[in-house]
């Protein structure tokens, strides 16, 4: 599974509760993830596999079965990662790239629809700020609903569990809120 | 994931490498810590500082940080020195003699490459070569088990060989979470500082000549001794059963790091059977062992980032013992940049003779260029926003530097003609101030914790030699690009505050302001003011990274 975003979407967040939650149901679990420079503002691109057992902590070329995308635009940079049968679970949210015109969503939609036809588009940002009143956490609801759906074939007590184990103190109450949310709109 | 870090003995939890490192220099009992910090590094040191029964420093630069390491080991302290690649470079002037003299203390260096610069300016370094020139153990972990692991068999080399140790990780080794099962933490009480003695061994502890030449000698007995020890540590693997299915005893790969992670999942995915040499020993490389898996191969495919060190190595050997193999590696398996999962693949399959079905990849035409960014509400955009109304950017000169203002080398900034090491903008300001006198204006960006690395020297170095740079030291207050560590000029527990300010008139910097630049006519004024100067002239534009409470 690939996650791309932006710069302060809390990626490396979601990639230690997806981790925590997957070696809890028994899997090996590998994840990479990156820091510094690359981190800021610019486009993030982390990845997390998890099975018997995992070798490599990045997806190959191609072989990604999920692709979450946390922002539409940079959905298009993670095709590198897809094939035919890769999900794109598509967070309905632009952030505009300085010096280049928005992207609109059809167009963006189309270009991945060449590769792979399962795409979900979900206003989670817009859900997430209408509902709790933060979009931030739109990235927890994401992965919260893929997994009530079945696209990350994990156990979504694990991920409530893990949730409870990563996020801080101060923060729990309102992913809790989103955790049950994501329940909810399954 | 930071309260994994102490988890109990036996436990299985995940760690990224960089946390895993710092496991298992706990788990050797380690009591004296020193950094620079560095991506992809950083949070070795930052996971060190929130611990406790153990010295942990923030340096001032790399070279302090191992002489500092250097002192502790002298004194008998377990000891680790971490950085990433570049901060070898700026450390090898105490590094060289310590591999001479040799250490008292277990001593364990860890250095962290970047191929593929993600976060690096500069170059593309390969710190594997310098294990030429120093004669200094190289171990290369591939996973976070193997970083913590490696890190304990590091300080037991050191430990029996009185060696430093280098243990070399790349970007994708320090930022991989994966599972690692403990071991024992060293007990506490071991882990106290300060009842240390330094015993005096002048003939152990000076490298002055002649003495000198015979210390060369001792190296190159005591790399002898560790290569016997290579050939038969269980970091360098014999292995290979990752795919079930075609197989051959004629092929064989020989790799290191986390390449090996990608040859085992390319071999899964194309269902091949080859032996494997995984070494955990770049150097000295355990020769007899690849003779051995060399021997009775055709073709080996040498799998490794960057430089092909081990494929110009294992030619030699080859020459040696199989006249006829075909040694095959910088052929199939890209220099620039790093490896990734398909890369590999498909060398694999090119190298095997199997057709690889690259899963084909629609190229996607719309651009998706977004570059990192000045974060929102950085002080830095009003520093840049105030040269851009002070002079004509074509008239000025720009010096660039290493910190998050680097960024003003890129849109919708572009100020920035170069960008070199950490201090250099303002060492190269005077050389270009010399070289074309009163005819161009510079301008030069250099950040608080990065003036303290390396600055000064170059700021002295002005002022002496005469020249008349304008400097804008960026100060907000912390070391921000690598995470908010401290530096010399904050307050941090009962240390005292060096003010930049006090530095630079020490320096007898004549022309000096302290400007906070929201106050943008004060700072517009001073910048053409002080480009009329003769001499030297310093502003310090002082606001806080937005991250600092």
């Amino acid at each position: 599974m690939v996650i791309v975003g932006t710069g302060g979407q809390g990626l490396i967040t979601l990639l230690q509760i997806l981790a925590e939650a997957a070696f809890s149901e028994g899997y090996d679990v590998k994840t990479s993830e990156l820091h510094g420079l690359s981190q800021r503002g610019g486009s993030v691109e982390v990845h997390i596999r998890f099975g018997k057992k995992i070798y490599s902590p990045m997806v190959a070329q191609g072989s990604a079965d999920l692709i979450l995308g946390l922002e539409a635009q940079e959905c298009l940079k993670a095709i590198y990662f897809a094939n035919g049968k890769t999900i794109f679970l598509i967070n309905k949210f632009l952030v505009p790239i300085s010096g280049q015109k928005l992207l609109k969503q059809e167009e963006i939609l189309k270009n991945l629809k060449k590769i792979s036809k399962n795409i979900i588009l979900i206003p989670a940002a817009d859900i997430c700020e209408k509902e709790l009143g933060k979009n931030v956490v739109a990235g927890i609801y994401l992965i919260c609903l893929a997994c009530f759906k079945g696209l990350i074939p994990i156990n979504p007590k694990s991920i409530f569990k893990a949730i409870e184990k990563i996020v801080p103190k101060k923060y729990l109450d309102l992913n809790i809120k989103t955790f049950y949310l994501a329940k909810h709109e399954k | 994931m930071f309260q994994n870090v102490l988890e109990k003995k036996d436990k299985k939890v995940i760690l990224l490498g960089n946390e895993a490192i710092v496991r298992g220099a706990l788990e050797a009992g380690v009591q004296f810590v020193s950094t620079y910090p560095g991506t992809p590094a950083s949070e070795i040191g930052d996971t060190f500082y929130r611990l406790q029964d153990l010295y942990f420093e923030y340096s001032t630069n790399e070279k302090v940080a191992l002489e500092a390491g250097i002192g502790a080991s002298f004194s008998g302290l377990k000891t680790m020195v971490v950085m990433k690649d570049f901060g070898l470079n700026v450390c090898l002037d105490a590094l060289f003699p310590f591999c001479y003299t040799g250490t008292k203390g277990p001593t364990v260096i860890v250095v962290a490459d970047d191929p593929s610069c993600h976060s690096s300016a500069q170059s593309e370094q390969n710190t594997r070569g310098f294990a030429f020139l120093l004669h200094i153990p190289i171990l290369e972990p591939s996973d976070s088990q193997e970083c913590k692991d490696f890190v304990k068999f590091a300080f037991e080399i050191s430990e029996k060989f009185k060696m430093p140790v280098l243990l070399r990780t790349t970007t994708r080794v320090n930022h991989q979470s994966g599972l690692v099962k403990l071991g024992k933490l060293a007990s506490r009480s071991s882990l106290r500082r300060g009842d240390a003695g330094f015993v005096k061994d002048v003939n152990r502890f000076n490298t002055l000549p002649p003495r000198v030449l015979e210390m060369h000698k001792e190296l190159l007995d005591k790399i002898e001794k560790i290569q016997e020890y290579s050939e038969k540590s269980k970091l360098n693997l014999v292995g290979g059963k990752a795919g079930r299915g075609l197989s051959s005893s004629k092929l064989g790969i020989i790799t290191s790091g986390v390449s090996y992670l990608y040859v085992m999942e390319a071999l899964k995915e194309l269902k091949i059977n080859l032996p494997i040499l995984k070494l955990g020993f770049f150097y000295p490389l355990p020769e007899r062992k690849i003779k051995n898996f060399i021997k009775p191969l055709k073709k080996v495919l040498i799998v490794e980032e960057s430089e092909p060190f081990l494929e110009k190595e294992i030619k030699i050997f080859a020459k040696e013992v199989n006249c006829g193999l075909k040694v095959v590696g910088k052929e199939l398996v890209p220099e620039i940049g790093e490896l990734k999962p398909g890369i590999v693949a498909q060398a694999i399959a090119k190298f095997f003779g199997k057709k690889f079905n690259k899963l084909s990849v629609i190229s996607n035409q719309l651009s998706v260029n977004r570059r990192p960014q000045l974060c929102q509400g950085c002080p830095y955009w009003l520093v840049f926003g105030a040269i851009k109304k002070a002079v004509k950017e074509k008239d000025v000169i720009f010096g660039g530097d290493i910190g998050c203002y680097m960024l003003a080398g890129v849109p919708p900034h572009n100020i920035q003609d170069y960008l070199f090491c950490m201090g250099s903008s303002i060492g190269i300001a005077h050389g270009i101030k010399k070289a074309v006198s009163g005819k161009q204006k510079l301008i030069t960006f250099i950040g608080d914790s990065t003036f303290f690395h390396a600055g000064i020297p170059a700021l002295i170095n002005a002022v002496h030699n005469q020249s008349n740079p304008l400097i804008i030291i960026m100060d907000n207050k912390t070391t921000a690009m690598t995470g908010h560590q401290p530096h010399p000029g904050i307050k941090t527990d009962a240390a005292p505050i060096i003010k930049i300010e006090d530095v630079i008139s020490a320096c007898q910097v004549k022309n000096l302001k302290i400007i906070d630049p929201i106050k943008q006519n004060e700072f517009i004024q001073t910048i053409r003011e002080f480009l009329k100067k003769d001499d030297v002239s310093v502003i310090i534009a002082r606001r806080p990274c937005k991250f600092v409470k």
